[in-house]
């Protein structure tokens, strides 16, 4: 089942209509919805370099135009880092680590125990966007989420042209 | 002179084989092929599609007929209400062809069951034939917890075994330490209660009378126990009828083929589906929950046990490019001295629950799946445990959390092709489970498990919020009940339910709220109460800038005078603990003992009538930041009792406005000053990450961390190398830091000496995954 762009559009802004988003969840899935995401994603943000694969609703994947490297990006247009590494490590973190900032989230008794759970916020530098959140115990190791093989992604399974890459 | 001699006796399985021989052969042609039974072709499916179709949605519908058929015939309202039961035929190999709706989970564990039996001689003892009747619910072996209770038959065709049909309910009560089905009180296998390994329970259609007597007095129970066993043999029959007329109109050649390919058919399936929906690559993620039995409420009979510990799950997704893949859980806890252990095939089996509700939503859930996948579950962990006492009576009380990461996982493909409608922040911790028992309303001894956490909130998808109140993980048709049914059941009188306020994740998209009921003790006698869910943790982390669902805590009142409040006509708490952190029951029940706290595990505690108890339902996970949520949303939340109001302020930036008629709307200029405002301060509040590491490696080589979470790594460490290289490495450790459970100031008995259920004698396991 192939989508309109602008159903698809729909989607990403969640205003998708349940007919629609009912037949997108009971039928198999259309190929080539990929090349229309990146369309309309590439039509939201406000530089040009080709979105490579969102990686979030404000964090990119791209090809930056000037040295053709592939760089992880925000919205605001703060490079992280290349590609294939944690962003996150070159991010600025918040640590909620006491009752009172959990209390900013949660109604006490509600709020997990910072003695046995903190939450870590990773933010845009530029912007202040919230891109991640991680819940885990004190000491834990910042965690690399996902590292795509987007070469056999684009090839094999897409058919498309891998971008140049340096 | 003696004189052995090999005599070849025929075995039951159609065409002469033993089901050893049977299995033995399926299983080295699935190894040698890498297709099941080394079906590289479908011949049937292929041949005659529109046959095998035909064959395919017959048996289908007929199981599923026969799961709401049967179903009637239960008392119990987990099963007559929530839906807590399943059937799933399977080949002679103890291979899933298909199963019904419902709890699903046990697609595996049934077949872990008839596997066992094919391993351990059961066809020559106890004898295997037409008309039996086995039933099982031994954990060890595979299933869930205790309370699972199999019934399994063979199904036979001109005298030889072509197959077998397993039914599966969730009994009220197993004859554990305390009353209720996921009980919290015994450390231990032997005090989960009634256990029995693949017994013959029955032949010529009928039950045995040595096991109707034995089995009646071993639980609680007693009338829920025995018309759920009705329940299970009628569908079961149901099902073995159908496959007899199926056969008549198709052929057994038809049947039988069908058998295996469909179970292929799934293998393959997966792979497609892997292929169409996820971006090949690695996703790593982790799951928490914590287990404070520290506190003086959590009543064990063992020191050993009475430690506060975390449970820690992480996991690799590894997918490939022919659209095979990996799950990989190296550094996964080890089990411990409480009722959350899991057998692999309930880990693995559950999985594929969890996946039929995003990635492979099909009406073929078989063992196709599973042989499509790679398991690695290092053994001596708590999904895997290596040894023979461990408890399972709650298993869930981890499965869920640690399976909500693996939604994170795979969401993150799903994002990343744009397909948002699959995408899902995690599911809620399915809790609070309100246990206890005594004597009920009717006079007789009575055990309570209220299934009302079967409607949980969700996660939030990319591109709407999360269901509220409205399911659980663990079975996809799952439903909070009817207060009626509920009071009926339980004597326990509703003073309250409403919607969990502020339960469900923040995000752009919230995570859907839980509920909560309020339960006044009514005419019980001899009465317990206890709490089963997370407190300390929220197991169930947000998506891309989601927040985490709230996590737990508990209520209860003792000695309220609600009686006499009532006869005076004073104000009594009724409705919902709107805002815990501004009680108002307090103020109600001046002289009471309350209990309000984040022990959201406790054994039992003694409750009377007019006492209180409250039922808090979890909420699910957010999806990305709550500063971009549509700020008419926020004002709906507080309107219609999602959110506190407070927290449209702190923790979405909106300010709201009066709108009339006691309804919020939204100050749009003061809104987007105040998201401005908050922008800023997050990052004057924030660090680089890598200064928060100095600081973060300090208090690491300092050992600057409650002995739980030192327990936690310590423990991981020891069961999987890999995770402490990576740990040491990402923190840059000297050689000289080390963590050893031993140095810790609490006991950590299992750490070194363990027995494995195979050491037994004349016992041979059957392993489902790389350990």
């Amino acid at each position: 089942m192939a989508y309109t762009k602008t159903k698809i559009k729909d989607l990403v802004d969640g205003k998708i209509d349940r007919d629609t988003l009912h037949t997108m969840l009971s039928t198999p899935k259309d190929k080539e919805r990929f090349q229309i995401y990146l369309e309309i994603l590439q039509e939201q943000v406000e530089w040009d370099d080709p979105i490579i694969l969102p990686l979030g609703p404000k964090l990119y994947i791209v090809q930056r135009k000037s040295d053709r490297k592939w760089m992880i990006r925000s919205q605001a247009g703060y490079d992280f880092c290349p590609w294939n590494e944690n962003w996150k490590l070159h991010a600025r973190i918040r640590v909620r680590n006491t009752a009172a900032q959990m209390e900013e989230l949660y109604p006490r008794l509600m709020a997990p125990s910072p003695d046995w759970q903190v939450i870590r916020e990773y933010f845009c530098p530029i912007s202040g966007d919230l891109l991640d959140v991680e819940a885990p115990t004190p000491w834990y190791p910042v965690i690399h989420d996902f590292e795509p093989d987007i070469d056999t992604f684009y090839k094999d399974w897409l058919g498309l042209a891998v971008p140049e890459r340096t | 002179m003696n004189m052995q001699t090999s005599v070849k006796t025929r075995g039951i399985v159609r065409g002469g084989e033993t089901l050893k021989e049977h299995r033995d052969r399926l299983m080295e042609a699935t190894k040698r092929t890498k297709h099941y039974a080394g079906l590289s072709k479908m011949a049937l499916r292929d041949a005659e599609p529109i046959k095998y179709n035909k064959l395919f949605s017959r048996l289908r519908a007929g199981v599923v007929d026969a799961r709401e058929t049967a179903k009637k015939i239960a008392a119990s309202p987990i099963v007559e209400q929530e839906g807590e039961l399943c059937f799933t035929l399977y080949n002679a190999a103890g291979d899933s062809i298909l199963t019904s709706t419902g709890i699903i989970i046990h697609v595996g564990t049934m077949g872990a069951a008839i596997k066992y039996m094919i391993e351990n001689g059961w066809e020559e003892n106890p004898g295997i034939r037409d008309g039996d009747i086995f039933c099982n619910n031994d954990s060890l072996i595979g299933n869930v917890h205790p309370c699972d209770i199999h019934t399994i038959v063979p199904i036979f065709h001109e005298g030889e075994l072509i197959g077998w049909v397993g039914g599966v309910t969730h009994v009220i009560d197993t004859g554990s330490v305390g009353p209720g089905s996921m009980s919290t009180g015994q450390v231990q296998r032997f005090g989960d209660g009634y256990s029995i390994t693949c017994r013959k329970i029955g032949e010529n259609d009928t039950l045995f009378r040595d096991w109707l007597h034995e089995s009646q007095r071993m639980v609680r129970t007693t009338r829920y126990w025995m018309l759920d066993e009705r329940t299970r043999v009628a569908g079961c029959h149901m099902i073995r009828d159908l496959v007899k007329e199926v056969i008549a109109d198709e052929g057994i050649e038809s049947y039988w083929k069908f058998a295996y390919e469909s179970v292929e058919h799934g293998r393959v399936g997966l792979q497609a589906r892997i292929k169409a929906m996820t971006i090949p690559g690695k996703y790593r993620q982790v799951g928490f929950v914590d287990v404070p039995y520290a506190h003086e409420d959590v009543r064990v009979p063992s020191d050993f046990a009475k430690v506060d510990t975390i449970m820690h799950t992480p996991s690799e997704i590894t997918i490939r490019g022919d659209g095979t893949w990996r799950l990989d859980f190296e550094g996964s806890s080890r089990w411990g001295w409480h009722t959350y252990n899991a057998h692999q095939v309930s880990f693995t089996s559950g999985i594929w629950v969890m996946m039929t509700q995003s990635l492979i939503p099909t009406e073929m859930i078989n063992d196709g799946a599973a042989y499509g996948t790679e398991f690695r579950l290092p053994k001596g962990t708590w999904m895997n445990p290596d040894d023979r006492r461990v408890a399972f009576s709650y298993s869930w009380h981890f499965l869920v959390s640690s399976w909500t990461a693996l939604w994170r996982g795979l969401s993150r493909a799903y994002f990343g092709r744009g397909y948002l409608e699959e995408v899902n922040a995690g599911n809620a911790n399915t809790s609070n489970w309100l246990q206890g028992g005594g004597f009920n309303q009717y006079d007789e001894i009575h055990a309570v498990n209220s299934f009302e956490c079967a409607a949980n909130g969700v996660g939030a998808s990319a591109h709407m919020d999360g269901i509220s109140h409205a399911a659980a993980v663990w079975n996809p048709e799952g439903d909070m009940g009817d207060m009626e049914i509920w009071e009926l059941a339980e004597p326990l009188v509703y003073l309250g339910r409403q919607i969990k306020a502020s339960s469900g994740g923040a995000g752009k998209y919230r995570g859907g709220c839980g509920f909560e009921s309020l339960r006044m003790v009514w005419n019980a006698k001899d009465w317990t109460m206890f709490f089963m869910g997370n407190g300390h943790i929220s197991s169930d982390w947000g998506l891309m800038g989601g927040y985490p669902a709230a996590s737990g805590y508990r209520f209860e009142a003792h000695d309220t005078r609600l009686k006499e409040i009532i006869a005076e006509g004073g104000t009594i708490p009724c409705g919902g603990d709107t805002d815990p952190e501004n009680p108002t029951w307090e103020a109600m029940l001046p002289d009471a003992r309350i209990k309000r706290d984040k022990q959201a595990i406790t054994t039992e505690a003694m409750f009377k009538d007019y006492d209180l108890y409250l039922n808090y339902m979890r909420g699910g996970p957010g999806f990305g930041d709550p500063l971009d949520r549509e700020p008419q949303k926020v004002a709906d939340d507080v309107n219609g009792g999602y959110l506190l109001p407070r927290f449209a302020d702190s923790v979405y930036g909106v300010v709201l406005a009066d709108a009339g008629d006691g309804m919020k709307g939204v100050d749009v200029a003061a809104t987007e000053a105040r998201r401005r405002a908050i922008r800023k301060a997050r990052i004057e509040e924030s660090v680089p990450v890598s200064d928060w590491m100095a600081g973060e490696r300090e208090k690491i080589l300092n050992k600057e961390a409650g002995v739980h979470v030192q327990q936690m790594f310590a423990a991981s460490f020891k069961l999987g190398p890999r995770f402490e290289q990576d740990f040491r490495a990402f923190w840059n450790l000297p050689a000289e830091w080390k963590l050893m459970e031993a140095d810790l100031p609490i006991p950590s008995y299992g750490r070194e000496y363990s027995m494995d259920i195979s050491e037994l004698p004349d016992v041979k396991t059957v392993q489902f995954v790389e350990e």
